[in-house]
C-alpha cells in the first residue's frame, strides 16, 4: 500500500508536468464560464455541459491515457526491476493517471459553478450527477486505455485503437442503434434496446444524466425506454451500477494482460 | 544461489529458451556469453520477473520464484540500454530509487564519485549521451549494496576509462562476496573478470563450467580462440540442435565458404553472399 502511495505520487508529479492536463482543467474552466456568461442560467449551462462532457472526457482520458502509457514504458520498466510488485505498479499507475484527469475536470467545471451558484435546488443533484458522470467516464477510458497499452506492443497501433474505440461508443454506435430501431420498428424493442444501452458507456451516461434533468423530450428512445422501465430513482441506480462494471472489467482484463506482460 | 531449471520461453512461434538448466554460484562472477539472439537477455529478465516463463523455474536463495518480487531487493540490474523516465534528470531517479527502497541509510556511491557526473546529475535524460546514460544505470546498480548484481553488457557504450572504472568495481565487489552475472560479446573481458562461463546457444546451455576448464577442454589458451572452436565445433558436427534454425543475426567465425554448400544452417540470402555467381 506504501508502495502504492509512492508510484502515484512520482507519477503524479510527472504528469502534472505535462501541459496537458493544465489544457484540459483550463478547457472546461473557458466552456463552463463561456455557458454562464453567454447562456444565461445554470440550467443551460448544465445542459450544454453535460453534452460536452459525453465527448470530451471520454476522447481526452482514453487518447491520452494511452498516449502517456506508451510513453511511461521506461519508468515501469524501471520500476518492475525494483522490489516493486506488478499489482502495486498497475494499481498505482492507474490511480496516477485517473485521479489527475478527474480532478482537472473538477476543477474546470466546480469553479466556475463555486462562484456563480445554482439557480434552483434541483440544479446541485443535476451538477452531481454531472460530477459523478463525468468522473465515472474518466475512469472507464482510462482503463480502456489501460487495456489497449498492455495488449498492443505497437504505440501508433495502440493509439489508432483508441480512437476508433472512442469513435465507435460515441458515433458508430448510436448509428448502429438506430439503424436496427428503424430496421425492427415493427417489433417491441424495449428490452433489446436497454439491453444494447448497458453496453455503451457512454449511452449509459448519458441516460443517467438525463433521468435527472426535466427534459424528458430531450431523453431520446433508450432514455424513454429505460425511464418507463425503471422509473427515474431505479434508473439512476442501474445506470450508475452498470458504469462501475464498466470500470472493473477492463481494468481487471488489463491487470490480467499486465500480469503476464513481458517487459 | 540462484538454480534454473528447464527455463522455456517462446516470443510468438521464435523459441528463445529451449529448456534450460544452469547454476549461478555465489560470490562468483558467471559470464554468460553466446552468440546474438542465443536468448542472454531473456534469461537475464526471466530472473528478474521482467519476462514470465512459459515453463521451468527458477530458485533464488531458496526462493521460489513465481510471481515474488521482495528479492529484488536483493539484485542490482544494469540493463543492456538504460532506460530511464525521459523527462527526470539522473538526481531525481535516484532519489526516487532511494525513496522506493526505503531511504536506506548505507549507500554505495564509489561509482558516483569514481565517474565524477557532476552536473550531468541535474540534465534531463533524454539529452545525455549513450554512454553517460550507461554510467548512471552502473551507479544505481550498486547504489543499494544488493548481494547480486546483473549486469547486462555492462561495458558497451563506456569509454576506456569508465569501462575500466567499472570492472574495477566489479572485481572489488566480487572479492567482497557478492555474486554477479554478466553477458559480453567482448572475450577478452570475459576473460579478465569471469570464475564461471555459461555458454549458451539457441537457447539451451551448452557449456557452463569455469573459465579455466573451458579452456583446457578446448586445449586453447585464450578464452576467445576456445569460444570461437567451441561454435565451429556446433556448427560443422551434424545433427546438433543448433543446426535447425540458428539465428539470422548471428555472425559466426566460420572457418570458409566450402562447407556452405548444402549445409542445412545456411539461409538463402547468406548462400548467395558466399557464392557470388
Amino acid at each position: 500500500m506504501q508502495t502504492t502511495a509512492k508510484v502515484i505520487k512520482y507519477e503524479l508529479s510527472d504528469v502534472l508536468r505535462s501541459t496537458w492536463i493544465i489544457v484540459y482543467a483550463v478547457f472546461f474552466l473557458v466552456v463552463t464560464e463561456a455557458l454562464f456568461r453567454f447562456g444565461g442560467g445554470s440550467a443551460r449551462a448544465l445542459l450544454s455541459l453535460s453534452n460536452l462532457v459525453l465527448i470530451i472526457i471520454p476522447l481526452v482520458s482514453i487518447v491520452f491515457g494511452t498516449m502517456y502509457l506508451y510513453n511511461a514504458r521506461a519508468f515501469i520498466e524501471l520500476l518492475l526491476s525494483q522490489p516493486v510488485d506488478r499489482k502495486t505498479l498497475f494499481g498505482g499507475l492507474y490511480a496516477g493517471l485517473a485521479l489527475p484527469l478527474s480532478a482537472g475536470f473538477l476543477v474546470g467545471v466546480g469553479l466556475p459553478f463555486a462562484w456563480h451558484g445554482v439557480e434552483a435546488a434541483s440544479h446541485t443533484t443535476t451538477l452531481l450527477t454531472l460530477v459523478l458522470a463525468g468522473v465515472l467516464l474518466t475512469f472507464i477510458f482510462v482503463a480502456l486505455a489501460f487495456l489497449i497499452a498492455v495488449t498492443f506492443e505497437d504505440k501508433v497501433r495502440g493509439l489508432g485503437v483508441a480512437i476508433l474505440l472512442w469513435l465507435f461508443f460515441s458515433v458508430i454506435y448510436d448509428g448502429g442503434v438506430l439503424l436496427l430501431t428503424n430496421a425492427f420498428a415493427d417489433y417491441p424493442l424495449e428490452q433489446p434496446m436497454i439491453v444494447l444501452m448497458l453496453l455503451n458507456p457512454i449511452d449509459l451516461a448519458r441516460v443517467l444524466l438525463l433521468l435527472t434533468f426535466d427534459v424528458s423530450a430531450l431523453m431520446g428512445y433508450t432514455g424513454a425506454v429505460f425511464e418507463q422501465f425503471f422509473g427515474s430513482l431505479l434508473g439512476v441506480g442501474i445506470s450508475t451500477a452498470a458504469l462501475a462494471v464498466w470500470v472493473g472489467v477492463p481494468l481487471w482484463l488489463g491487470w490480467r494482460f499486465f500480469k503476464k506482460k513481458d517487459f | 544461489m540462484i538454480d534454473i531449471k528447464g527455463l522455456e520461453k517462446s516470443f510468438g512461434r521464435l523459441r528463445v529458451l529451449r529448456g534450460l538448466d544452469l547454476r549461478i554460484e555465489r560470490g562468483a562472477v558467471t559470464a554468460i556469453v553466446g552468440p546474438n539472439a542465443s536468448g542472454k537477455t531473456t534469461l537475464i529478465k526471466t530472473i528478474l520477473g521482467l519476462t514470465k516463463p512459459d515453463a521451468g523455474g527458477i530458485v533464488f536463495d531458496e526462493q521460489r520464484l513465481n510471481g515474488a518480487w521482495n528479492y529484488r531487493e536483493r539484485i542490482g540490474y544494469m540493463p543492456q540500454a538504460a532506460q530511464f523516465p525521459e523527462n527526470l534528470c539522473a538526481r531525481e531517479v535516484i532519489a526516487m530509487l532511494k525513496d522506493l527502497r526505503g531511504r536506506p541509510a548505507d549507500l554505495d556511491e564509489d561509482l558516483l564519485d569514481a565517474f565524477d557526473l557532476g552536473p550531468e546529475l541535474d540534465k534531463p535524460l533524454r539529452t545525455l549521451s549513450g554512454g553517460t546514460r550507461q554510467k548512471i544505470s552502473a551507479v544505481v546498480a550498486f547504489l543499494f549494496r544488493p548481494d547480486v548484481l546483473i549486469l547486462d553488457e555492462p561495458t558497451a557504450g563506456l569509454d576506456p576509462v569508465a569501462s575500466s572504472l567499472l570492472k574495477d568495481k566489479i572485481l572489488r565487489e566480487r572479492d567482497a562476496g557478492k555474486t554477479f552475472i554478466l553477458t559480453s560479446h567482448i572475450m577478452s573481458e570475459v576473460e579478465e573478470l569471469s570464475d564461471n562461463i555459461a555458454f549458451l546457444l539457441n537457447g539451451k546451455v551448452h557449456f557452463a563450467g569455469s573459465t579455466d576448464a573451458i579452456k583446457t577442454t578446448t586445449g586453447q589458451p585464450r578464452l576467445e580462440r576456445a569460444i570461437a572452436q567451441l561454435l565451429t565445433a556446433e556448427l560443422t558436427t551434424p545433427g546438433t540442435p543448433s543446426s535447425n534454425g540458428f539465428s539470422k543475426e548471428a555472425p559466426l567465425p566460420f572457418s570458409g565458404g566450402d562447407t556452405g554448400m548444402g549445409d542445412p544452417t545456411f539461409e538463402k540470402g547468406t548462400k548467395n553472399m558466399v557464392l557470388p555467381d
